[in-house]
């Protein structure tokens, strides 16, 4: 696809993954790279393996062959898919972003103004809403000072107003802290307009490249249908232009879950 | 004046409250409950073991917990057995076991009432001491690894993807359960132990912001019950276990209501 001009500093990189679980190929021959200050994102079809390529690349599942690399001494910023915090445990924002690691409790006040939820720390976890709550777990992510940060469907849930704030929360933090981001997603549209590379999977690597040379490739329009494409296109356009889409709430079509 | 074997009940049963009521938040923020109560079942069969071999029965306690822990951790590898049932067998076949062990050992005099239900009243200086030695090593080692087991409480995968030794982490406090248990049974028995680690727990979940919070509050409603059993259990003289337990369940009724007063109030 594309060629990049400029190749960032690499801070993760998978070579050759291949997944089998039982009689199941999951992932077959899969690359893929993240580089510093550059958001990547993995899109495709439910079911497709994406969640399955994060946690090998997280360390937590062995590829069945390849291998990943990371930069020595990386430090890794997750917000896992299916996030909650069970109701049996009292804990309150302040606490849970202490727990983050050392050093973090001197930095919660200012961490929490950074993702725009400085009036949280007081609050009972359980009873934050879906944008607030992934706020403070941006939060709690970025507190560890991370150089990669790995966002598995960090929309989910959250109604468009929401998602397009996320998203240039996102945005920013790349920008002021210059860390590469991972992303995963199965809604294409926000999603591809705000990244720099997508990365479209489907038990292997269909296309990968810019956002606007894949929505125009035929291994993309296979995948998705040439409606997406062109609903795509429409996507990036508007999110260029408008920031006032409140009040939407994303219906998630599938009910299936995926693979952990 | 207070009787010596009072002074000596209380000493002993406040120091299992205070040790058994923290690590008891554990089982209940990860749902392990039923583990305890496999741990506290398959005791008997310690108890057996070291009447058979000639030690003491709490250390009989802490072998048969340890490998009850082992068996568990090992099966975790495995699909084709479920959790719940695995614990199922090993509670059911630990206490089966223990009494069918018992059995044989004719010519000894076993009071299986004061092993199933407590018999903390005829608790000796010696017993107090082990009781407070173990209960010092259980919360050194919770103190040490609170933080990675409240991390990989609150979300496993996160924790491990930052790093925390999952694994390491829970057998450290499937062990530290299982001395709890041993501890314990001197003062509630086999069959009440688990009610020590979670009545309390659950008795100020309403009251609670923090998890460390709930940890000392807890201590302090286990001491209570403990307390509140013991003096139940002189005055109308009712057995001592049972008794404790009771006032535990006492106290989770006052709990409950009074962390659903709080929250109406705050609403």
């Amino acid at each position: 696809m594309s060629a990049d001009l400029a190749v960032p500093e690499p801070l993760i990189r998978a070579s050759g993954v291949d997944l089998r679980l039982g009689r199941t190929q999951i992932l077959s021959h899969v690359d893929m790279t993240v580089g510093r200050g550059e958001i990547v994102t993995l899109v495709g079809p439910n079911g497709a393996g994406k969640s399955c390529l994060v946690r090998i690349i997280l360390g937590l599942l062995a590829p069945s062959a390849g291998e990943v690399w990371r930069q020595p001494g990386l430090r890794v910023g997750y917000l896992p898919q299916h996030l909650s915090i069970d109701p049996v445990l009292p804990i309150t924002v302040r606490r849970l972003l202490a727990l983050a690691g050392p050093g973090a409790a001197g930095k919660i006040q200012a961490v929490l103004t950074e993702v725009g939820a400085d009036t949280l720390a007081g609050r009972a976890v359980q009873d934050l809403s879906g944008g607030e709550f992934q706020r403070v777990m941006l939060a709690r992510a970025l507190l560890r000072d991370p150089d990669l940060l790995v966002l598995d469907e960090p929309l989910r849930g959250i109604d468009l107003g929401g998602q397009l704030a996320l998203y240039d929360l996102i945005g920013r933090l790349r920008r002021d802290r210059g860390i590469g981001v991972l992303m995963v997603s199965h809604d294409l549209h926000i999603v591809m307009a705000a990244t720099d590379r997508v990365v479209c999977l489907n038990h292997h690597v269909c296309c990968s490249g810019a956002p606007e040379a894949v929505s125009r490739s035929p291994e993309y329009a296979a995948l998705f249908g040439d409606a997406a494409a062109r609903q795509l296109a429409v996507y990036a356009h508007r999110h260029d232009h408008s920031h006032d889409l409140h009040g939407h709430v994303i219906e998630h079509a599938h009910t299936t879950e995926e693979r952990p | 004046m207070i009787e010596d074997f009072l002074v000596r009940a209380l000493v002993a049963g406040v120091g299992v409250a205070a040790v058994a009521a923290p690590l008891g938040c554990f089982v209940v923020w990860r749902r392990m409950a039923y583990f305890g109560a496999t741990l506290a079942h398959s005791a008997l069969l310690g108890v057996a073991l070291g009447l058979v071999l000639g030690f003491d029965a709490m250390l009989g306690v802490a072998v048969s917990s340890v490998a009850v822990t082992l068996i568990v951790v090992a099966f975790q590898r495995q699909v084709l057995i479920g959790g719940d049932t695995l614990l199922g067998i090993l509670a059911h076949s630990g206490l089966a076991f223990g009494l069918v062990a018992l059995s044989f050992l004719r010519g000894v005099r076993v009071d299986l009432m004061a092993y199933l239900f407590g018999d903390v009243l005829a608790v000796t200086a010696t017993e107090i001491a082990w009781i407070y030695g173990g209960g010092v090593l259980v919360l050194a080692t919770l103190a040490i690894i609170w933080r990675p087991l409240l991390a990989l409480t609150i979300h496993e995968e996160l924790a491990r993807a930052e790093g925390v030794p999952a694994l390491r982490v829970q057998i450290a406090f499937m062990l530290t359960l299982a001395v709890a248990v041993a501890i314990a049974m001197k003062v509630v028995g086999v069959l009440l132990i688990i009610s020590l680690l979670i009545i309390p727990a659950a008795a100020v979940r309403g009251l609670s912001r923090t998890p460390e919070q709930m940890a000392v509050l807890a201590a302090a409603a286990g001491a209570l019950s403990v307390v509140g059993g013991l003096l139940a259990s002189l005055r109308w003289d009712t057995p001592s276990g049972p008794s404790i337990v009771v006032a535990a369940t006492v106290v989770f009724a006052l709990g409950l209501a009074a962390g659903t007063l709080r929250r109406t109030a705050q609403s």
